[in-house]
């Protein structure tokens, strides 16, 4: 008896502590990003289907969907070139597929300057996907601003993950 | 025999009406510094409940303290301190007051007046002189005795200082909380110093950028209720509103113009945020700004002639004027790499704004009373401060604050001498607005 009950405390901090864990991690959002993958070689491998959907959930350069900027900055740094690039081919090969950009800022300085901000770095991932063939009718471009941060602390591993532009598929195909 | 009783019974609300006072009071945390050694002081008497009615839970004198405290300028006597309890100015003790380096004493009693309603008298006594300089009532209903409170402060001010007091005004302010499972967020009216909370509209998408009318009946602000952002303009005491704008892209920044009738906003529904104005009654569009780089955050001068606003056309974020109904543009800010979100005084001589670095954002005063281009003063130590908004007397400056990972409000004296935190329940509390002055 005396070990069922402990084992039953002991559960019971434990789903206590996950509870608070969880907790914690609240701020992060449900599907977090995975870190920017390796650069894809340019001439895609013979047998790629670019519309077969399920390469949207397997194909590194396309399971990417974030860039981030550096700060008071809008230019797409060259490692997220490449995914994007990935996303444009993407759209091109499938006309139907739409997404929405959503821009945003860290949350330093002021929340209206950063919602400017947040449209430059949308509109900046919108300019090269329609420079690498991509049709303006299958991006929406929305900023956030400093409201949707990803990471919540004030300093610096924050700040440069919350200075992104997020790819959102409102249709795949 | 029946006396005593009722004295029993009366000392048994007092008792729990200074639980429920102290209840209350923390809601707000006051957090005054040492302050400025110019500071007035003054010592606000604990008023007598003379009405027959039960006591208020309504610390009158506390309030009138505080309120005059908090504005920097004066430094009211601690409670502990304060050691008799005269509630007429022929019981006041001058010697006493001189003693303890005191300059006014404020006294006074609330009694009873007609048909359910208090009348509180009060009395502002010079203490070197020992003369009367303001013998007052104030009448209020039940549940008005804080906003009764506030008004007495302000005439204290104005009588001391020859300038409106400003403590009977609200605020309003937006709160978050995004660490649930049910975020919220929350636009929020108070009274000036944080008590009586309202909440006015609440979603699960952030509201942004509350802004009062001249006459204090609405506020404007951004909502993402709908996925992008629109404007809507509220009226606080019906919770009725309207949609301004929805266009694509930016619908941002609201302000309204001095006279009520029109409304600054930014759009970049046209590719890039410009600045716009909006005949409300008819949501007629006027575009003030036509550039490639960001123009937003538009504040009108009180003349209602020129809009600050910020715009990083040079490069760099910094504040920019522009006549009303159209016309070149000019820079204002030429300090600094970081400027914006401008806020102006009433009588147009101040402008408070963020001023920034990379990683230190402050609250900056630019005073053009003395010069053309002015004087700044940094009024905030940082690091994350912003949204600074004027009271309507601009004797003081409220601004958000993170402290840890929490957004806080702070009240400042307009030279920052003095700041006092304003501590609201729990999450993020940022985005404060001054309203304008109510009638007395």
């Amino acid at each position: 008896m005396n070990t069922s009950v402990r084992a039953l405390l002991i559960a019971l901090s434990c789903a206590v502590a996950v509870g608070c864990a969880k907790k914690e991690v609240r701020p992060e959002p449900p599907a977090p990003e995975p870190p920017p993958p390796p650069v894809q070689p340019q001439t895609q491998p013979a047998g790629d289907n670019w519309t077969d959907v399920a390469l949207l959930g397997s194909k590194p350069c396309l399971v990417a969907r974030t860039a981030y900027f550096d700060y008071d900055a809008s230019n797409v740094r060259s490692e997220a070139q490449e995914m994007i690039r990935c996303h444009a081919k993407w759209l091109q090969n499938n006309p139907g597929a739409r997404m929405t950009l959503e821009g945003n800022a860290d949350e330093r300085g002021s929340r209206e300057y950063n919602l400017g901000l947040g449209e430059r770095r949308g509109n900046a991932v919108r300019d090269l996907l329609l420079a690498n063939g991509a049709s303006s009718a299958q991006i929406n471009v929305v900023s956030y601003g400093e409201e949707r941060p990803v990471c919540t602390m004030s300093d610096d591993s924050c700040w440069s993950k919350n200075r992104r532009t997020e790819i959102v598929y409102t249709v795949k195909q | 025999m029946q006396i005593g009783k009722r004295i029993h019974w009366l000392s048994w609300l007092l008792l729990l009406a200074m639980t429920l006072a102290t209840t209350a009071q923390a809601q707000l945390v006051v957090d005054i510094p040492d302050g400025r050694p110019s500071a007035i002081p003054i010592t606000v008497v604990p008023f007598a409940w003379e009405s027959a009615g039960f006591p208020d839970s309504t610390d009158l004198a506390e309030v009138i303290s505080n309120d005059l405290t908090r504005s920097g300028q004066f430094r009211g006597l601690p409670r502990n301190d304060i050691f008799e309890r005269p509630s007429r100015g022929a019981q006041i003790n001058f010697a006493n007051y001189r003693q303890l380096k005191q300059d006014y004493v404020v006294v006074g009693r609330v009694q009873d007046g007609p048909d359910n309603t208090y009348r509180i008298e009060f009395e502002l006594h010079g203490v070197l002189k020992q003369d009367e300089q303001l013998a007052l009532a104030i009448s209020g209903r039940p549940g008005d005795l804080r906003a009764s409170a506030h008004q007495i402060a302000d005439l204290i001010y104005e009588k001391i200082l020859g300038v409106r007091g400003a403590f009977f005004t609200r605020i309003a302010y937006i709160t978050a909380k995004r660490q649930t499972d049910n975020p919220e967020y929350a636009i929020w009216v108070a009274d000036s110093d944080g008590f009586n909370p309202q909440r006015i509209v609440w979603n699960s998408q952030p509201f942004i950028s509350p802004a009062w009318s001249p006459d204090g009946r609405y506020l404007a602000y951004v909502s993402f209720e709908h996925g992008g952002q629109s404007i809507y303009m509220h009226e606080v005491s019906t919770g009725s509103r309207r949609r301004l704008t929805s266009f694509k892209g930016i619908n941002g920044a609201p302000a309204f113009s001095p006279d009520g009738r029109q409304m600054a906003l930014t759009l970049s529904k046209d590719g890039n945020p410009d600045i716009y104005v909006m005949d409300i009654a008819s949501s007629r569009l006027t575009r003030l700004t036509n550039h490639y780089s960001i123009d937003t955050e538009p504040t009108w001068m009180p003349n209602g002639q020129e809009i600050l606003f910020t715009s990083d056309r040079a490069g760099k974020p910094q504040i920019y004027r522009v006549p009303a109904s159209g016309g070149n543009t000019a820079r204002v800010t030429s300090v600094g790499d970081y400027n914006t979100r401008a806020n102006v005084s009433f009588d147009g001589r101040k402008i408070a704004m963020v001023q920034g670095n990379k990683n230190v954002y402050r609250i900056a005063v630019l005073d053009r009373e003395r010069s053309d281009t002015g004087t700044v003063r940094v009024i905030t130590s940082g690091p994350l401060d912003e949204s600074p908004s004027f009271a309507p007397n601009a004797s003081m400056v409220l601004y958000a604050a993170r402290e840890g990972n929490r957004g806080v409000l702070y009240a400042a004296s307009a030279d920052g001498l003095v700041k006092q935190k304003l501590t609201f329940g729990e999450g993020d509390v940022r985005e404060p607005a001054w309203g304008p002055f109510r009638p007395r």
